[in-house]
């Protein structure tokens, strides 16, 4: 496969796992957390909510692994941070594929009005 | 933003039209630009060569799922699949569901299609469990914020 083909195909399955990445209450309210932009650590984003560390953790692995949130480290700490280009990506898929259907839609109607 | 796309059209025409339009594979290839190769029939595939410029290097290929006469057409298939190299076979499929309803001038068509959150098998899991409940509105919510902080 060329690069151009793997690149295509990374594309794909990257969208897949963010719709999937977002596709969770809990994540989503983990998400909440980090969308001032700031990098926080695993015990601020456990705070104020009924999670463990532990499934807070995993969550934002999950995240990292879709490409929502990037992790960098500080000292011991691990900080995480979110990528609004990932959702702002699938956002403009889901665009793409309305505004096919739009077209074949306007295409039929003319089809059968004809 | 949503896990969905969904788009309604009003055409001045019977259902009974519209369905036929829909559903006819021939018809069905005029209007959506493919040389679909054999009729529409429940649990099949059908395939064919889209004709649509631009992009008359790719195969369409759908599993037809449901056909209730006048009300439901459904397949299954890979969107946007244009790279003619790219083995999408491997990818979960998205489901596209026509349904169709008398309205005052004609026929009310929707169209959905669903199913982009599905993800690989081998990353399946309790991590990966979709939640029950509309998390379209929150997506809606989270993407505004996002928006605001960029």
């Amino acid at each position: 496969m060329s690069d151009k083909r793997l690149s295509k195909l990374a594309a794909l399955k990257t969208r897949a796992t963010v719709f999937a990445a977002l596709g969770d209450e809990t994540r989503l309210t983990v998400l909440a957390k980090l969308l001032s932009g700031e990098p926080q650590s695993i015990a601020r984003l456990t705070e104020g909510t009924h999670l463990t560390r532990q499934a807070v953790t995993k969550h934002l692995h999950v995240l990292e692994s879709a490409g929502v949130v990037r992790s960098s480290r500080a000292g011991r700490e691990a900080l995480y941070e979110l990528q609004p280009r990932s959702i702002e990506d699938a956002r403009a898929y889901l665009d793409r594929i309305a505004q096919q259907w739009d077209d074949a839609l306007n295409r039929l109607k003319l089809f059968v009005e004809r | 933003m949503n896990d969905r796309v969904e788009k309604t059209i009003e055409i001045k025409a019977p259902v009974s039209r519209v369905w036929k339009a829909l559903t006819d594979y021939r018809e069905f290839g005029a209007w959506f630009r493919v040389r679909l190769e054999g009729p529409f029939v429940p649990g099949k595939p059908a395939a064919g060569q889209i004709t649509h410029p631009g992009f008359d290097h790719v195969r369409m290929e759908v599993v037809v799922q449901k056909m209730q006469p006048e009300r439901l057409f459904s397949f299954t298939w890979h969107p946007y699949a244009v790279e003619p190299d790219v083995d999408y076979s491997k990818e979960t499929p998205t489901l596209v569901e026509f349904t169709l309803e008398p309205s005052p001038n004609g026929t009310l068509l929707r169209v959905v299609e669903s199913g982009f959150d599905k993800i690989p098998a081998h990353r399946r899991g309790e991590a990966f469990r979709m939640n029950e409940g509309g998390w379209g509105a929150q997506m809606g919510n989270i993407e505004r914020h996002v928006r605001q902080a960029a």
